[in-house]
């Protein structure tokens, strides 16, 4: 499967030169961008591994790139998002999020239903990835970790 | 005015002036309402008075200024003829007062009546209360040819005992986790008739398709060929099939709209035990049931999305009726999430510039005056939560470029025929509206020109995306371009050239 969180997993992947434009986009509203990177990418998982603070301070779209090449290096085989946060009143919030690495290998979600009275049913959205503990679960860190 | 009454003394009784002698105000009979004290055009509003402006068309013979004081005396204390029961009160206090009425520019005939009303003649955290007043007798009143509501300003002082949306903007994104790009919805289609199983079926292949939410229309509650239960335990089975196939959260409106409140509870219930992200009502079931269910979204986590069913009734002719930027108003105090609220460009009514106003009231957290955008008076919002505006009805992706453009981010396109139609099947048409999205989110980001090179960067994208190329051959011609009933009065005066 493809995950198609974010704002763009819609399209084919973004190159470098999509990605600083989106990056300088954010950086021109006055947001902090930030770089978050996960192996367990449950559409309920809110807290993916930071990678570092937002970068509240930098203005020039080429400094965040180099925190985004050096994330996927370290992770090359996990899921990696760019966000930009907004401080303004109203909103205090995330204003941008999209997907710029994934892992080789997506083997997705298995849908669980627990079967109860009055046909009802409880839903369960289990990654098999998450089946196996951190550190062992995407193909390429598997290697490196064993 | 012929109904002065001859009890008066000759001199007061041709005069408009307010009568100040106690003894000749209150003599039983009738008095002009401006002499009775509804016209007070040196009044300067308190910061706490709730504003009306009316747009009044009086009839013939009826001078503007006392048909304005007819208003303020009808939606506030008066009634036909003089009560000496009015002097057990402090009703001075209790008198709206209208202070202002101005000629609507271009229509003879038309003036536009600003009334204040004192906070006290409300009780608080009411929507009821403050119609019954505001839109209440008044607009039967017969001195009056026609009578609409344009626009209301809430002061902060009331605004504060309204709960406000239940979740708001900004945690609805969170709770989805869903940045940066208006969200995608379509309406189940046909709108009646399907079974639950069939119906659920057109929610998976949708939300797999790419849509965040689908949505059961207005007329769909618990009928012969669906039954409530039916069609919730079915659509649960499409969003989460879709949900676990994509990785992302998605949600259907489950339509809780029923006979009684004990029914709507019910549903309510059963949607949330099911994990259902939301819940709707449509605009029919009333004002206080609306505000019922938003406190029960609020208590429960759950998104509250309003249907605006039957507003058209009254809002879509400028002689007589409420404008919908004031429904909007009621329903943020009153505390929903989702509104329907306008497409500019699709099948319903929506000149851009009223859709502005609206989209403006349902979102900001200050809305300054803007009389070309229909917008009477400053409104701030004092920290009421922000009501997600849905675009709905005959909207394509062909049009992705202009809705960004007028709807702006923070707005949930309901593509219905637009998804379904596809010629390639449901889950095509809802990839080839997710794909036109996410390229012109991006594309403007890039600092593209996307008003005007919309249609190249659509058909660019299409290149590499079959579904949308199918869904840009099949839509290609189709605009509705109807004058809107409903238009704003003011328009910026042309800067001569020099």
């Amino acid at each position: 499967m493809r995950l198609t969180q974010g704002q763009f997993s819609f399209l084919p992947d973004l190159t470098d030169e999509e990605i600083t434009k989106q990056v300088q986009y954010a950086l021109d509203q006055g947001w902090a961008v930030a770089v978050e990177f996960t192996d367990d990418p449950h559409p309920r998982n809110s807290y993916w591994t930071m990678w570092g603070n937002p970068m509240f301070d930098l203005r020039d779209a080429k400094g965040v790139m180099m925190e985004i090449d050096a994330c996927r290096a370290a992770h090359p085989d996990q899921y990696v998002k760019v966000l930009a946060f907004d401080s303004s009143h109203g909103f205090e919030t995330v204003r941008m999020a999209f997907l710029i690495n994934r892992p080789a290998e997506e083997p997705g979600f298995e849908l669980l239903r627990a079967e109860g009275p009055g046909r009802r049913i409880g839903y369960t959205v289990r990654s098999y990835a998450t089946g196996r503990p951190p550190g062992e679960r995407y193909g390429g860190e598997t290697r490196h970790g064993t | 005015m012929n109904y002065v009454s001859t009890a008066l003394p000759p001199d007061e009784k041709a005069g408009d002036a307010v009568v100040s002698d106690p003894k000749a105000r209150y003599r039983p009979g009738v008095l002009k309402y401006r002499q009775m004290g509804y016209w007070e055009p040196d009044y300067e509003p308190k910061d706490t008075d709730i504003l009306a402006v009316f747009r009044i068309t009086p009839q013939d013979g009826v001078d503007p200024e006392e048909a304005a004081a007819a208003v303020a005396g009808e939606s506030s204390t008066a009634t036909w003829t003089v009560v000496w029961t009015d002097r057990l009160t402090d009703c001075e206090r209790y008198r709206a007062k209208a202070f202002r009425v101005d000629p609507v520019p271009g229509m003879p005939g038309q003036y536009f009546a600003y009334i204040a009303y004192e906070l006290d003649l409300f009780e608080e955290g009411s929507i009821a209360n403050l119609t019954a007043s505001i839109i209440g007798n008044v607009f039967g009143f017969k001195p009056l040819k026609g009578l609409r509501l344009e626009d209301m300003r809430i002061p902060i002082a009331y605004l504060k005992t309204f709960q406000g949306p239940a979740t708001g903007i900004v945690v609805e994104r969170e709770r989805l986790n869903n940045f940066g790009r208006p969200l995608l919805g379509a309406t189940m289609k046909p709108k009646l008739g399907l079974s639950g199983r069939n119906y659920g079926r057109v929610v998976y292949e949708a939300l797999k398709g790419g849509l965040d939410f689908t949505k059961d229309d207005e007329n769909i509650n618990s009928q012969p060929f669906m039954h409530w239960r039916d069609r919730f335990l079915y659509c649960m089975e499409g969003v989460n099939r879709a949900t676990a196939e994509t990785g992302e959260i998605k949600g259907t409106y489950l339509n809780v709209t029923a006979a009684t409140m004990e029914d709507m509870y019910e549903r309510a219930e059963f949607a949330k035990e099911l994990g259902s992200v939301i819940v709707m009502i449509d605009l029919v079931i009333g004002y206080t049931a609306i505000q019922s269910m938003a406190k029960w979204a609020r208590r429960n986590d759950m998104i509250l999305h309003l249907h605006r069913a039957g507003h058209s009734t009254y809002t879509r002719q400028k002689s007589h009726g409420v404008s919908f930027r004031v429904i909007a108003k009621w329903m943020r105090m009153a505390g929903v999430d989702h509104i329907h609220a306008g497409t500019v460009v699709g099948k319903l009514e929506g000149d851009p510039n009223v859709i502005r106003g609206i989209y403006d009231t349902c979102r900001e957290t200050h809305v300054p005056q803007n009389l070309q955008h229909g917008i009477f008076f400053d409104q701030p919002w004092a920290g009421l939560k922000r009501m997600m505006p849905v675009a709905s009805g005959g909207i394509h992706a062909g049009q992705m470029h202009q809705l960004l453009t007028y709807l702006g981010e923070d707005v949930i396109l309901q593509f219905g025929g637009g998804t379904i139609g596809h010629p390639d099947g449901i889950q095509a048409g809802a990839t080839a509206n997710r794909v036109a999205l996410e390229t012109m989110v991006k594309a403007r980001n890039e600092g593209r020109d996307i008003w005007n090179e919309g249609p190249e960067i659509l058909r660019e994208a299409a290149r590499w995306c079959a579904p949308l190329r199918a869904a840009l051959d099949t839509w290609k011609d189709v605009t509705f371009d109807y004058a809107s009933t409903d238009s704003v009065d003011y328009v910026p005066t042309p800067t001569a050239a020099m």
